[in-house]
């Protein structure tokens, strides 16, 4: 005989968990009692929303599944935020909540709240588990869910009785989940594929664009030899930073709102754009008619309802990156030569370089390239939202995927330190960085407990400007600089980090920046960097919103 | 924009309506009429949906409904050979006298039938095409409909034609 909570748990183990991020209370007790005596490690957070944005950091860094754990009510409502945020960017991550006993559902019980209708739009799929029996086929499926197809994040609710109700169950040795209503299609149609390559022949100016599918997808490998075998130009979004290393001859870098001026000229001009694991999402394309508008579409997507969703596409290729590309490549027959249109493109870039003053203040931009020369480009990143996620984007040059973290589609403030810790346990040999802004590490500085509890050596380095820097920025530009409601009062994060018992530093002076980021990558455990930066710094260059893509603002390069 | 019937075969669990009908309000369609009811396969549920959009939209509306792990097949039978029916029943005044006798004429071109008679009224039950049911209860207006329900529209394909899973 087995209790509900050690079917969970021994359910959990056949999935490969290790790791769990939570949070106790009343309904989940008889889990956490089953906890104590399992080889599977919980990190205690200190909030339930970095649980789930934890598991979400463990999941892009892995490639795996990530799980968090929360009570009832309050609890599973504060894990919200950040099944929203995997959701939006498509991660895989298993969110596991307590609920009150089955005879009290729909009563108004104490700590009750219909979290599986709750999240019900923000989830891949959930599961209210009425029946002990049901639980053990219910976690395989979770799983399989997350991680297979378009990924995403799924629910498990679990009433108190289900988990202390004893049955007889043996996990079966080997189960295939099957599900009549979700099939995902992996192999895209060879016609299309073939329509796709004759297009290639047509086309004089093609363009990747390429998303966070081909993270996901583990399809990096596959898109440089694709590349590099056609020679085309690759671009990439926020979420797809990483798919190709930054110093790529055929790289032009991340286009859009804060793209490169080449990449957003390239798009514009391009005559064929082939768009994997993207969605055309409205800070990529700006203003939607003139994206693109003189190209002929690709679209290769895994999910169907993407293709097509906001812009007409000429191809359209339902399938996994991976597997597209790699039939792509090996059907390849003829060769074009895209010179003419690469040489425009040097020239491009060559013209409108990524540059932003030096004039010996400290700039964020100059930090972040610090870095990057300290790491060699290598380490894992992970931001917060704002001004500092917009930098990191631009100045860090990624070289390999899973090694850039961010909340691209929900841009979730708060997101990066929990998300940060994540990946720790997913990579515990890479150096992490939460690179973050002043106002969204308040939005979950109380993580520094779990940081400080577990020794997790995640270095967060804030570029402090003291404002919402961001939204300073549009108010600046576009509300004629009335700041309303962005400037934070100074905060000695130094000290707080102190105060947990976390070593921190303060710099000013950009003299002193390589040191700082020596310093805290050689400290063992969690470090704080506070980097008082030029306070009214921006972020250019700048697609001002419902603007075409090639009418770009500022880059200091005009 | 016209209205489309969708033929939605789902799981029969619990919650799996409200996934459907969420996924419509949160996406900003409109649902015209819907019906649900259990079907020919054991454990699925068919919903019929008329929603009205542009080709782009239904598509969209279609793709998000698939994407429901819950929802096994999803088919458009606005193209297709159809049957179409829907229910009402309608409460009208009907004074005894002259009007009554009129209401009866018209539920017989209609091929209504009378299945409540009360002091002051009659209740009547309708089947056929949503056209249909909307000329009857225009016609009814006159005398005063006291209530109105509607079953929602419930389509068939023609022949021997099916919409099932096709796993
Ligand atoms: C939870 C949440 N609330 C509000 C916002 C809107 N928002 C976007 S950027 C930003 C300012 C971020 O400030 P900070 O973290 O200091 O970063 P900076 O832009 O200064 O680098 C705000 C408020 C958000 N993205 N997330
Ligand atoms: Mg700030």
């Amino acid at each position: 005989m087995k209790t509900g909570a050690k079917i969970l748990i021994e359910g959990l183990q056949r999935e490969g968990v290790e790791t769990l991020f939570g949070y106790p209370g009343g309904v989940v007790l008889p889990i956490y009692d089953e906890l104590y005596n399992s080889s599977l490690r919980h990190i205690l957070v200190r909030h339930e929303q970095a649980a789930a944005h934890a598991a979400d950091g463990f999941a892009r860094a892995s490639g795996r599944v990530g799980v968090c754990l929360a009570t009832s009510g309050p609890g599973a409502c504060n894990l919200v935020t950040g099944i929203a945020t995997a959701y939006m960017d498509s991660v895989p991550i298993v969110a596991l909540t307590g609920q009150v006993p089955t005879n009290l559902l729909g009563n108004d019980a104490f700590q009750e709240s219909d979290i599986t209708g709750i999240t019900m739009p923000i989830t891949k799929h959930n599961y209210l588990v009425k029946r002990t029996e049901d639980l053990g086929h219910v976690v395989r499926e979770a799983f399989f869910i997350a991680r297979t197809g378009r990924p995403g994040p799924v629910l498990i609710d679990l009433p108190k009785d289900v988990s202390t109700k004893e049955i007889d169950f043996e996990y079966p040795e080997s189960e295939n989940v099957s599900l009549r209503g979700y099939q995902p299609t992996y192999r895209g149609h060879s016609r299309q594929i073939d329509r796709a390559l004759e297009l290639l022949i047509e086309a004089e100016r093609p363009l990747l664009y390429i998303g966070g599918g081909v993270i996901s997808s583990n399809a990096a490998e596959e898109l440089l030899q694709f590349a590099e075998s056609l020679m085309i130009p690759v671009t990439t979004t926020l979420m797809g930073l990483g798919a190709i290393p930054c110093d790529h001859p055929l790289n032009l870098g991340m286009l859009g709102m804060h793209g490169t001026r080449y990449a957003n000229y390239a798009v514009t001009e391009s005559d064929l754009l082939i768009a994997i694991g993207v969605r055309f999402d409205d800070r990529v394309t700006g203003k939607l008619d003139t994206f693109a508008s003189q190209a002929k579409i690709i679209h290769v997507d895994i999910d169907p309802a993407e293709i097509g969703k906001n812009k007409r596409v000429d191809v359209p290729i339902v399938g996994d990156a991976k597997s597209v590309l790699k039939e792509m490549i090996a059907r390849i027959q003829k060769k074009k030569d895209y010179e003419k249109w690469l040489a425009r493109i040097r020239a491009w870039k060559e013209k409108y370089p990524m540059r932003y003053p030096k004039d010996g203040s400290l700039r964020p931009q100059f930090i972040i390239e610090e870095l990057s020369a300290l790491l060699k480009g290598e380490g894992i990143i992970v931001s917060e939202v704002g001004q500092n996620q917009m930098w990191t984007a631009q100045y860090f040059g990624f070289k390999k995927p899973r090694t850039w973290i961010t909340s691209g589609g929900l841009g979730t403030m708060g997101y990066g330190f929990p998300a940060a810790m994540g990946a720790h346990f997913a990579r515990p040999d890479e150096v992490v960085f939460d690179i973050a802004g002043d106002g969204s590490f308040q939005m979950n500085i109380q993580e520094l407990g779990t940081v400080s509890h577990y020794r997790i050596p995640v270095k967060v380095a804030i570029l402090n400007n003291r404002f919402l820097g961001m939204v300073r920025q549009w108010q600046e530009l576009f509300y004629d600089r009335r700041y309303s409601y962005t400037e934070l009062p100074p905060v000695d994060f130094v000290k707080v980090a102190n105060a947990y018992g976390i070593d921190g530093m303060r710099v000013e002076d950009p003299s002193d920046v390589r040191a700082a980021l020596s310093a805290a990558i050689e400290t063992d455990g969690p470090f704080v960097l506070d980097f008082r930066i030029e306070r009214e710094e921006n972020v250019f260059p700048m697609v001002p919103a419902g603007a075409a893509i090639n009418e770009m603002i500022g880059g200091h390069c005009e | 924009m016209k209205p489309h019937t969708l033929s939605v075969l789902v799981e029969n669990k619990p919650g799996v309506l409200s996934r459907v009908t969420g996924l419509f309000s949160r996406r900003g369609f409109n649902i015209e009429s819907l019906a649900v009811g259990v079907c020919e396969e054991p454990g699925m549920s068919r919903i019929t949906i008329v929603c009205i959009g542009d080709d782009a939209q239904i598509e969209q509306v279609m793709k998000q409904l698939n994407k429901l792990i819950d929802v096994i097949k999803v088919s458009d039978l606005t193209e297709n050979d159809r049957v179409e029916r829907e229910l009402a029943l309608i409460k009208v005044n009907a004074e005894p006298g002259s009007s009554r006798a009129e209401i009866m004429q018209l539920a017989s071109i209609f091929r209504a039938q009378i299945i409540d008679v009360g002091s002051r009224s009659v209740v009547l039950s309708v089947a056929g095409d949503t056209k249909k049911i909307d000329a009857l209860e225009k016609l009814l207006r006159q005398y005063g409909v006291k209530e109105l329900v509607r079953t929602g529209t419930i389509a068939i394909l023609r022949g021997s034609k099916t919409v099932k899973s096709a796993k």
